[in-house]
């Protein structure tokens, strides 16, 4: 959705530079609400720990609205950021409940809004600081073996290890390619286990010291097959009983027994 | 200016054909003949002499480890031969990165009340450039997943590790303010084994 807005707000330029030339805001340059108000801060060159929690919000509040008039989706991030500063301000109204003892509400209520936006302007200068740096494949270039080259020495390296992430990129590609089913079978004669399906894994495991993913399933190329031999795979690795292996980048995904398999456990276990 | 010792010499062999950074463990390990002293002085003799030749390229410390890297001044002669896809980075991206390298390990909750804003895609897009990685699951309700910066973070910033990160301004109204000072203490390089990556079976 930001970013929606965020490509919207672009095409949009011009025309908001028309109707709001008072503000003279340039919209694609804002990134959230926390953005939006250190630039309402710094415009009206206010002391960022001494807001007009008025002049902000009002200010804020003709953005949004300015945000709405060019049929813009405004984020939900926004307004909550405005509910924030309308509480603020109305907490400002309100006499102090404890007028007896100052000393129990003696915050200001702006202190917590004041703190996060001095701490994001922390984050949003480091991010600036790091995004001036000389990018590598940039600015700056490494000497790079050929292809062939590089691809041998990834191999006599021996596999690499995957991680979670890639591990479900490959299973969300695997189902990309199994067509969805169009008919509906009422009573599923063999519904398959994830015991069994473990215990299948591990026995073919003990036949060749290797398997590969799409081995594993391709007999039996359906949904229901890919999902419960990919949560079996799961289950085998929360129980530590085999490895997963990747040979090269975007390669197949390997799996070698971690330890001397035992499937009487796996069947307790499950 | 020339290169006076042998091993410093036979390490630049060694950086010159690797694939990657090397580590000074790595070459350590690979010159068993040599004590570790020897070899990191032999280093730092090495790193004075391409400091001083000034050629097209330098050797530079980058995650953690020794490399051969173009001057950044020759891009735009370079990029006329080897074409790049590399794009500059959005704000909300660097913004994100900043938050996740200083603040790690972090859950995305954490980030997105730090920036006011959602961040689920501009985490996404970190997460497939590799930027960011999965560190674990944080032990709160919900379990949710905590963020870290990688070891290619470090290598296309060009940073040697998170310490050489610049260091944020002190700005004296924060009421909590050792929050960057104890994130020195906490061992944040890329390779420590943060406790909770033990509960994933993907380690």
């Amino acid at each position: 959705m930001a970013v929606d807005a965020h490509l919207h707000r672009e095409e949009h330029l011009p025309l908001l530079d028309g109707l709001h030339e008072q503000y003279s805001v340039h919209l694609d340059k804002f990134d959230g609400p926390m953005d939006l108000l250190l630039h309402l801060i710094k415009k009206n060159e206010l002391d960022i720990c001494d807001i007009s929690i008025a002049v902000i919000t009002r200010q804020y509040l003709d953005f949004i609205k300015a945000m709405k008039d060019l049929n813009l989706e405004v984020a939900g991030d926004f307004l909550v950021m405005a509910a924030t500063l309308l509480q603020i301000k109305s907490r400002q109204l309100l006499p102090s409940a404890d007028q007896e003892d100052p000393e129990i509400d003696e915050t200001d209520p702006r202190e917590e809004l004041v703190r996060r936006l001095q701490e994001y302007q922390q984050y949003k200068d480091a991010g600036m600081l790091i995004g001036a740096r000389a990018l590598l494949g940039r600015e700056v270039f490494v000497r790079t073996a050929s292809e062939p080259v590089l691809a041998a020495a990834q191999n006599s390296e021996g596999p690499l290890e995957v991680s979670l992430f890639e591990l479900v990129d490959a299973f969300r590609v695997l189902l990309l390619r199994i067509p969805v089913e169009s008919f509906h079978d009422v009573a599923p004669g063999d519904s398959l286990s994830i015991a069994d399906c473990i215990n299948d894994i591990l026995s073919q495991l003990q036949e060749r010291d290797t398997v590969q993913f799409d081995d594993l399933v391709k007999d039996e190329l359906t949904r229901e097959r890919v999902i419960v031999t990919f949560l079996a795979l799961l289950e085998l690795c929360r129980l530590k009983l085999i490895r997963i292996f990747q040979g090269s980048e975007h390669g197949s995904i390997w799996f070698i027994p971690a330890v001397a398999a035992d499937p009487s456990e796996v069947l307790n276990a499950d | 200016m020339q290169i006076n010792s042998e091993l410093a010499a036979i390490i630049e062999s060694l950086i010159f054909t690797a694939d990657s950074a090397l580590t000074t463990d790595r070459i350590c390990d690979l010159l068993t003949e040599f004590e570790r002293g020897e070899v990191k002085s032999a280093l730092s003799e090495l790193l004075e002499f391409h400091q001083a030749r000034g050629g097209g390229f330098e050797l530079v410390e980058v995650a953690g480890g020794w490399q051969f890297r173009s001057r950044t001044p020759f891009h735009s002669y370079i990029t006329r031969h080897i074409k790049t896809r590399a794009a500059k980075f959005s704000q909300s991206a660097l913004e994100t990165l900043a938050i996740i390298a200083y603040r790690q390990p972090i859950t995305r909750a954490e980030v997105e009340h730090l920036r006011g804003v959602d961040c689920g895609g501009v985490l996404k897009t970190l997460l497939e450039k590799r930027l960011v990685r999965i560190l674990g699951k944080k032990d709160i309700p919900g379990r949710p997943l905590i963020y870290g910066t990688s070891k290619e973070f470090l290598e296309v910033f060009g940073l040697k590790d998170l310490k050489s990160l610049p260091t944020l301004r002190e700005i004296q109204a924060l009421d909590e303010q050792p929050r960057f000072e104890r994130q020195e203490e906490l061992q944040l390089e890329p390779d420590t084994v943060i406790p909770v990556e033990s509960d994933l079976p993907f380690g």
